[in-house]
């Protein structure tokens, strides 16, 4: 993970040709995406239901599987089940070229068979292969690979497809339109589906009951591909099987509306192949369209494997082959709009949960190519219609690629007697010093006037650069000299004593409050105070987020278990545990299910509290308002009133703990602004490596569109937020508890 | 079927940009006449169920097609029609999606090689949510038979820079809703219901 320059050039141009059309592209699918789940009455419980059925078919895939086979003999069909590329390859080159004699194939869109790379394999044996998804035949006329595995041309813009027809096709007027484009994709594909002799299409799903398949469509290709042909081929991963007709529903209502915000797409398909249409023969064309007879129809249906059962007996990938690829998790990634699957993305697959795709089918040298611009900001978590943990399987598959990487030629021996963590030696050091973020900050607070004066002189910025990828245009965290815990205990510990409190809680010293942002730890204390809390703030182990961040999941485990060990007392003193660093608190709500026994975990998460909830629980369980600061009496940071714009932390939204802040600062008369921008691009260490600075500065770039011009004061609730904004805007926001808090 | 289900799926036609226009079964020929182009192709309505085996709808005798449709088209015919007429096996109100079901007499094909399709659905076959047509499908393609489509409004494609209607298939839809009422109550023909909105 240290500096890569050609990453770094590679993700630079990328930016620059392909970012524009893709972030456009996909933030609009995004907002869609909130827009038409909106519309749902039950979207969660659809979203269950849908995970519930994956979880079962994938658990008992082979038995699926014989049944899937049995229906479609039944039908008349054929099934094949491939073991890997090769081996589909060549079911579907013999079956197509030796015993079809075919000269053309045409093709609907399948991501499965861009895994297979099968046209190569047919335009080996000369067969012609056409793509008449309007995208992928843009994309095949470029010689290019899709940006998104949904709209897989998104890259390219209208006036480059015109030029790109123009060439090809040496006119002299190309069309230039959507709709001049499009008529002439439609009339130049309707020509050669007519005289294909085979039609592929990929599969959604597939009912092993009754060896129905589904098509999602919108273009009605898929429709043209099988009817106008006599020889239908499906390959679908075996994944795609679900038990019943009857599941196919929500996944019907889920996946458009997840993927591109269409509540439904213009066309569902359920065929029950081979299909009862006629033959259109457009070649004799004076016959009539249906003699009654019923055409001879062949279908085969080729069932892929190529790495999936072997992912289904890892405990870890497993939960990949539940995706149904909606894309949602690559249009709510930061990341993902910026760059687009050129560079998210492996062999195929691309976004968030290609990591689970390529590690299971391609090996981890394909995911490590990419695993690193996923952050774990986690915005695709509620996006996902199957409820897939996609950032823990890429912190899962970034943990094995630092075990399988030990490089002995880096000089980590210092870092090995500073830190001794969990890690194999040889461990990327850019990633050790961010994994042991904890260790760092406290020996940077034992001796921060040195460490901030070094920490900001030239040379040594160079030098940590090199050693480390630590861009040298980033700020670095100023280490406080007084940590909180030491302020607190100075200044004689809690203020409302116990029997006189409302509650009790424990403010927890996240690492980030605790040694650089202390202010707004002294602000947290000051609003739970005034609002009758009785407050502790005790000495307490950090939570393991940077260790887990890079991937070091014992580091963040043993992390995990100290922080639990530290907080037990507390809860089981019936105090609340109140956060301010919302990265720590995910990990006490979400990432400790996997870190910690069940028990644990849900006692600790039910315990827990974002500093901003807590006070909104309070206020609405009568506490006063009055208490807290309201706008007009502010002067110095909140000079400019009541107009504020707030920035929730990505992974605060996750948790659903976003917008009591909005609530709290409204109750007490602000006028809020809040940001759309799911991510503001640091993503904690991200936007500090030199290979990623560029584009963590352009994931953050609404942001600046938004908050820019402001005369709002900007507040945000993670530290690494502030830091970004700081870089972005240039004015340092605050805490939202600090724009609350009664003043000193 | 109910008033709500009747309204809300008409809504959201409109939404898709999809005309409806509504009568009794013994004006569908009329109502057809209105909404196809020229030339235009067609399957017999009630044709798509005999390929099942089912008994043929009672009502089936009252709606007919009118003459200038070709119902026997040769794929010359097919390839020249501007407007292809076949009916729908169910219409799925929440989502304003019409079952097509493919069959021997070319209910896909007309359906879908043409510029603009009618579609005729009976009231009495609209179900409320997208969970309804699934089961209405399951039993029939456990039955082997079912080679459904649900649309819901015209094909479509955002590939080539912009939203485009008419990618692959057609470029309108049309729906022809009968009313329920089997016997012919000699209403003339409306396109406005009551409780409609």
């Amino acid at each position: 993970m240290s500096s890569d320059a050609a990453k770094a050039d590679r993700i630079r141009e990328l930016m620059a040709t392909e970012g524009d059309a893709v972030a456009e592209n996909t933030r609009g699918f995004n907002e869609g995406r909130y827009e038409s789940t909106g519309r749902l009455d039950d979207y969660e419980a659809l979203k269950e239901q849908a995970r519930a059925i994956k979880e079962d078919a994938i658990g008992r895939l082979p038995e699926l599987i014989d049944e899937v086979t049995e229906a479609v003999e039944a039908n008349g069909g054929t099934v094949y089940v491939a073991d890997d590329a090769a081996d589909a390859n060549r079911y579907i080159t013999e079956l197509t070229a030796e015993e079809r004699d075919a000269d053309r194939l045409v093709k609907s869109k399948s991501m499965t068979s861009e895994e297979l790379e099968v046209n190569e394999a047919l335009e080996a044996e000369g067969v012609e292969v056409v793509e008449t998804d309007l995208g992928e035949w843009v994309l095949q006329l470029a010689d290019e690979a899709p940006s998104h595995i949904v709209a897989p041309a998104i890259h390219k813009s209208r006036e480059g497809i015109s030029e790109l027809f123009a060439e090809r096709f040496d006119l002299d007027d190309p069309p230039e339109t959507a709709e001049e484009l499009t008529m002439f994709a439609r009339e130049r594909l309707g020509e050669l589906v007519e005289d294909a002799d085979v039609g592929m299409t990929g599969a959604n799903f597939i009912a092993a009951d009754s060896g129905t398949m589904l098509l999602v469509t919108s273009e009605g290709n898929a429709r043209k591909s099988v009817t106008a042909t006599d020889t239908h081929v499906a390959v679908a991963g075996v994944e795609k099987l679900v038990p019943t007709v009857e599941d196919f529903s929500p996944f019907v209502e889920l996946i458009g509306r997840s993927g591109t915000g269409q509540d439904v797409t213009s066309y569902i398909s359920t065929l029950t192949p081979p299909v009862d249409s006629p033959v259109p023969d457009f070649q004799d064309d004076g016959e009539p369209l249906a003699d009654g007879s019923g055409d001879d129809r062949d279908f085969h249906l080729v069932l892929i494997d190529n790495g999936r059962m072997a992912m289904r007996d890892d405990e870890e990938l497993k939960e990949t082959l539940y995706c149904i690829r909606c894309s949602a998790c690559s249009n709510a990634c930061g990341n993902f709009q910026s760059v687009g699957g050129h560079a998210f993305g492996g062999e195929t697959y691309s976004g968030g949960i290609a990591t689970g795709w390529e590690a299971g089918i391609e090996g981890l040298d394909v995911a490590a190519e990419f695993n690193d611009l996923c952050t774990g900001c986690s915005r695709c978590v509620p996006a996902c219609p199957v409820g897939i943990d996609i950032p823990w399987i890429n912190t899962v598959v970034r943990d094995r690629i630092n075990r399988g990487e030990v490089d002995s030629r880096q000089t980590d021996w210092l870092f090995e007697e500073l830190v001794p963590d969990e890690e194999p030696a040889g461990l990327d050091l850019g990633t050790r010093v961010v994994g042991n973020y904890e260790t760092v900050a406290k020996l940077g607070s034992l001796t921060a006037p040195i460490a901030n004066r070094l920490a900001d002189a030239g040379p040594l910025r160079a030098l940590a650069e090199r050693v480390t990828g630590i861009d040298r245009r980033r700020d670095l965290p100023e280490f406080a000299s007084e940590p909180l815990v030491d302020w607190f205990e100075r200044r004689g510990g809690p203020a409302v004593p116990a029997d006189e409190a409302a509650r009790e809680a424990v403010l927890y010293p996240d690492t980030a409050t605790n040694y650089v942002d202390v202010d707004r730890g002294k602000a947290a204390v000051r609003a739970l105070e005034a609002l009758g809390v009785h407050v502790e703030v005790p000495d307490l182990p950090g939570s393991g987020r940077p260790p887990l961040s890079q991937g070091m999941v014992s580091t963040a485990t043993a992390a995990a278990e100290d922080a639990y060990a530290g907080l037990a007392r507390h809860v089981d003193a019936g105090r609340d545990v109140v956060v301010i660093e919302p990265s720590d608190l995910a990990m006490f709500r979400r990432e400790y299910e996997r870190l910690l026994p069940e028990a644990s975990f849900e006692r600790l998460a039910d315990a827990s509290y974002d500093v901003m909830e807590y006070c909104f629980g309070l206020l609405e369980n009568g506490g006063d308002p009055a208490a807290l600061r309201a706008p007009a009496e502010g002067t110095g940071p909140v000079a400019s009133g009541k107009r504020v714009a707030y920035h929730p932390h990505c992974q605060a939204r996750t948790i659903g703990v976003g917008e009591h802040a909005t609530a709290v600062m409204e109750r007490l008369g602000y006028d809020v602004r809040v940001s759309e921008t799911e991510c503001c691009g640091m993503a904690g260490s991200f936007g500090y490596k030199t290979d990623y600075y560029e584009l963590s500065m352009d994931v953050g770039e609404p942001l600046r569109e938004q908050f820019g011009d402001s005369d709002r004061t900007v507040v945000a609730s993670g530290t690494s937020c502030g830091e970004q904004l700081d870089a972005l805007l240039e004015s340092s926001p605050m805490h939202p508890v600090e724009l609350i808090a009664p003043r000193e | 079927m109910s008033v709500a289900d009747r309204s809300t799926f008409k809504r959201r036609l409109d939404d898709l940009g999809v005309t409806v226009t509504e009568g009794a079964a013994s004006e569908c020929a009329d109502l057809i006449d209105e909404a196809a182009g020229d030339p235009a192709v067609g399957v017999a309505l009630g044709d798509g169920v005999a390929a099942d085996g089912d008994a043929t709808d009672a009502t089936d005798a009252t709606v007919a097609l009118p003459d200038r449709i070709e119902t026997d088209p040769t794929t010359a015919e097919l390839r020249a029609a501007h407007t292809g007429v076949t009916d729908a096996e169910l219409g799925v109100a929440a989502y304003g999606s019409v079952a097509i079901e493919a069959d021997r007499a070319g209910t896909e094909p007309v359906s879908l090689f043409v510029d603009r399709h009618v579609v005729v659905l009976r009231e009495v076959d609209l179900v409320p949510d997208m969970p309804d047509a699934f089961e209405w499908l399951g039993p029939r393609a456990r039955d082997g038979s079912a080679d459904v489509v649900f649309a819901t409004g015209p094909s479509a494609t955002a590939d080539m820079g912009g939203l485009v209607h008419g990618a692959h298939g057609p470029k309108e839809v049309h729906v022809v809703l009968l009313r329920e009422d089997s016997e012919d109550d000699g209403k003339p023909a409306d396109s406005e219901v009551t409780g409609d909105e």
